[in-house]
């Protein structure tokens, strides 16, 4: 490996392609024939299979969650603060796996791959995706990993639904739960959210019901907006005021609609970029997915019922200032497994953050997140 | 990690008073050595609370269950006899309302074992009277307007307010402050011990 990354980092990462030919079908009734997972690992396999553990990603996230693809590569992966030597969760004790999920735009069928039954593109013709679904598909790339139990599956935001269903759907095959920053279902006000990034996508006219691909054009307009909304949800009003405070681009005000203020170009800059890389019908499937999860509804709206069945260790973290998904959103995981008489740890981390704190490096999470892998390590 | 040989004398006397293989809830963990100790060697279940961020790291390393919570904020997430024994050691003098936390304790379990220091030791009483100021020890060192102890009270005040809620008490060890129970203490606990150990219930 060439020593121009970070001894902390796992240094350049290769993702790899798994076909699956077996049919897959989805919450929705709808079948997905067969379909591809890109996916990268960081680590060793130890001999018994034992240390796997899953990392789940959230709405734009992808298969690379750490390391670097080329040594030209301007940033590492999207979780690289918490994934390596010597970090939270740490590659010299684990096998790390992470998986672009279904409905994705990284590498895993997708709206943009090409549907076998019609030879044209998915577009909107992709089904919609449950994070169900994506639990299952995730367990059949653990069956070709030869991996029957994962020591722990991770993840925030969306990630955390992920490893909250894990715990529900296969209780034999997950050791621990790490859910960070997450939910046991959206309030209204979230869904509320989604549906206003979702209108502002399907609204503008170059989506074209989502057969933007075959039109040759990228409904930008709709995907930048949609991402400046969810960007904004993710920072505090505090983080705002410390970032951009009232501070005008040029000093001066211009009387002109054109962004003045440092936050207006700020956003303007995180949509632009955004909506060049992301799919805009993989994003309202993410958002979709989002809005569906509630595990607690098959069970008459009863948490404590749901979480009854799951086997694992929980650790459950929050961030004082995340009000997209608040302290009080985990509190309710927490306070259901104490009920369910479960394994569980929470911390509330002082954060000025808002909810993107779960992927940065604060001192306090990621001491209190090496601990808890630490322990996970030492029961593998 | 703490050693779990090297219990602490009045977590000594706390782990005889709960059952094995039960469930227990440590109000202000700490460490987690208790919960470790009870975990380890009676086969006891549970949770810590606890909210300072250090603390809830160490528990974490102790592989026991903390959850960071402020018993000032009450305790609603816990069912009524959802537990077996309710702990809080030299913690009553620090929340803001000793009164309901106990009530709190008994509502959740069955049993409860509390530890606080005592004010009517001899020397916190002769500080004061000759003095004038309020007492400071090892025991209690902080100044009367940056102590975390608000609502100190005498074993005598802790028996009344039991009394007057009708909380029995099953057992109780009055020590020193290196947890020692001397024969001088035995003789006369209320002016010469210096945190007691009490074992409660409303049965």
């Amino acid at each position: 490996m060439p020593d121009i990354f970070p001894d902390d980092s796992v240094g350049l990462v290769t993702p790899v392609v798994q076909h699956f030919s077996e049919p897959l079908t989805l919450r929705s009734g709808k079948v997905l024939q067969s379909y591809d997972l890109i996916y990268e690992t960081y680590g060793t396999l130890n001999a018994d299979r034992s240390n796997a553990v899953l990392i789940c990603h959230a709405l734009s996230g992808n298969h690379h969650a750490a390391g670097y693809h080329s040594e030209d590569d301007k940033a590492p992966g999207w979780w690289n603060s918490a994934i390596g030597p010597g970090k939270p969760i740490d590659t010299n004790r684990f096998f790390v796996v992470c998986l672009n999920n279904l409905g994705g735009c990284d590498g895993s069928t997708g709206p943009t791959s090409i549907n076998p039954s019609t030879g044209r593109v998915y577009g909107p013709d992709f089904p919609i995706v449950t994070v169900r679904d994506w639990v299952i598909s995730q367990g059949r790339l653990a069956d070709v990993l030869g991996i029957k139990k994962w020591a722990a599956v991770v993840g925030g935001s969306l990630g955390g639904m992920q490893v909250l269903r894990w715990a529900i759907q296969f209780p034999e095959r997950i050791g621990d739960a790490v859910i960070i920053a997450s939910a046991p279902k959206l309030s209204a006000q979230n869904i509320a959210f989604n549906e206003v990034a979702r209108q502002a996508i399907a609204k503008d006219p170059d989506f074209h019901n989502g057969w933007y691909q075959e039109q040759e054009t990228l409904p930008k307009a709709g995907l930048m907006q949609a991402r400046m909304l969810g960007h904004l949800t993710y920072l505090s009003d505090d983080a705002m005021r410390q970032k951009f405070g009232r501070e005008l681009r040029e000093g001066n005000l211009n009387f002109s609609f054109a962004p003045e203020f440092q936050v207006e170009s700020y956003l303007h800059y995180q949509g632009e970029k955004f909506s060049t890389r992301f799919d805009a019908n993989t994003y309202m499937l993410m958002t979709k997915a989002l809005d569906y999860f509630d595990p607690a509804a098959e069970y008459d709206n009863d948490l404590v019922a749901c979480l009854q069945g799951t086997q694992c260790r929980f650790m459950i973290m929050s961030f004082t200032t995340d009000w997209r998904f608040s302290p009080a959103r985990s509190e309710e995981i927490v306070n259901a497994l104490i009920q369910a008489d479960k394994d569980v740890s929470y911390a509330c981390i002082e954060s000025e953050s808002g909810h993107d704190a779960f992927l940065l490096p604060i001192p306090r999470y990621l001491d209190i997140f090496s601990a808890y892998m630490e322990g996970v390590a030492a029961r593998v | 990690m703490s050693d779990v040989t090297e219990l602490r004398s009045d977590l000594e006397v706390i782990q005889q008073w709960v059952k094995p293989d039960s469930q227990v809830l440590d109000l202000g963990c700490g460490e987690g050595q208790l919960l470790k100790y009870l975990q380890t060697h009676k086969n006891v279940r549970g949770y810590g609370l606890e909210i300072n961020p250090e603390k809830i790291t160490a528990c974490i390393r102790n592989g026991v269950n903390v959850i960071e919570q402020n018993l000032d904020e009450g305790l609603v997430n816990f069912e009524d006899k959802s537990i077996d024994t309710v702990i809080m050691t030299l913690a009553l003098q620090a929340v803001r309302r000793p009164d309901i936390v106990l009530d709190e304790m008994l509502r959740i379990a069955d049993e409860a074992i509390v530890t606080f220091p005592n004010f009517g030791y001899w020397h916190t009483r002769f500080y004061l009277m000759l003095k004038g100021r309020m007492p400071m020890s090892e025991t209690l060192p902080y100044n009367w307007y940056d102590t975390p102890n608000i609502h100190m009270c005498t074993f005598r005040d802790f028996e009344v307010l039991c009394h007057e809620k009708g909380i029995r008490i099953l057992n109780r060890t009055v020590m020193d402050d290196q947890y020692r129970v001397p024969l001088r203490i035995r003789l006369w606990p209320s002016m010469l011990g210096e945190i007691a150990v009490y074992h409660i219930t409303r049965r």
